[in-house]
């Protein structure tokens, strides 16, 4: 199917793009490229960029949910960035959006982050 | 039956396929290109794609365990300007329906599961009923009424 994660090192930040569509076939692919990075260590904090995503469900939450957890135990953060309207209100429903920082663009994601490192 | 005007069309469709995750995708597509011919807002399109998404993803993982020899039925409906969908599985069935429905809830917290499924069907849909029974399968029925765009133009 037609999905695609790019993943991009800016220092201890990993700018992850989820291009496609994310849902419980493609949410595996996230979740193993995700977690490798992580694990290899030399970054603290991921920015979820949505900004070519075009159908995500609970299936996403869930990997997005996942992922937060696993870098807050380890002292980072995730951010997320340029979400559709559709996107924005899975995120509403289900309460991530008061725990996660949301941000317009990948530039502010990044600036937000130095601020709170 | 000669009456062709919008308000008395009808229309069905069924759809049958095995219990793999790489079906999703085509479920969605397939009773998004359905309801295409009430003419939907792009909005109405990614509702119903989310709905059907969440309906077959539990068919898939709770119904059947993730075994692809399960078989998943599609079924929708158009009467009028509405279109009534139902999912359903002969899976495992859910024992609890209404601890099932509550926000959050899940069965399987250890695979990432957010619990919301119930939750985005009850919220995107105009009505969402949900039958099942323990052993025998669980079927989804929801219901939306669709503005078409034309509508938003006058
Ligand atoms: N088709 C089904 N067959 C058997 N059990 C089901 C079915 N659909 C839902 N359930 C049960 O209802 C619970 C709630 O479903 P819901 O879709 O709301 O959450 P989830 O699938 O666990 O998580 P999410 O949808 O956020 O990934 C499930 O955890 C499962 O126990
Ligand atoms: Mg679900």
């Amino acid at each position: 199917m037609n999905f695609h994660v790019e993943l991009e090192h800016q220092r201890n930040v990993l700018i992850t793009r989820l291009k496609g569509e994310l849902d419980h076939h493609t949410a595996e692919l996230v979740r193993v490229q995700l977690d490798e990075a992580i694990q290899r260590g030399q970054i603290n904090h991921v920015v979820l960029s949505l900004k070519e995503l075009s159908f995500m469900d609970s299936s996403g939450l869930g990997v997005i949910l996942g992922r937060y957890k696993l870098l807050k135990g380890k002292g980072g953060k995730m951010v997320v960035c340029d979400m559709n309207p559709a996107v924005r209100r899975l995120f509403e429903l289900s309460g991530l959006f008061k725990i996660m920082n949301v941000y317009d663009s990948e530039h502010t994601a990044l600036t937000g982050l130095e601020v709170v490192s | 039956m000669n009456d062709l005007s919008n308000k008395n069309q009808t229309n069905h469709m069924k759809l049958q396929f095995a219990s793999r995750s790489e079906n999703e995708a085509f479920a969605r597509v397939t009773v998004a290109a359905f309801v295409s011919q009430l003419d939907p807002t792009m909005d109405e399109l990614t509702d119903l794609k989310t709905v059907i998404s969440e309906a077959v993803t539990n068919s898939i993982i709770h119904g059947y365990d993730n075994n692809p020899s399960g078989v998943v039925t599609i079924s929708a409906e158009i009467v009028g300007e509405e279109v009534t969908i139902y999912v359903s599985d002969e899976g495992n069935g859910i024992e609890d329906l209404e601890m099932a429905r509550q926000p959050l809830y899940t069965s399987k917290p250890d695979m990432e599961r957010s619990g919301m499924g119930f939750t985005i069907m009850e919220n995107f849909m105009d009505e969402f009923e949900v039958n099942s029974e323990p052993g025998a399968g669980t079927t989804i029925r929801m219901k939306k009424r669709i503005e078409s765009k034309k509508a938003l133009y006058n």
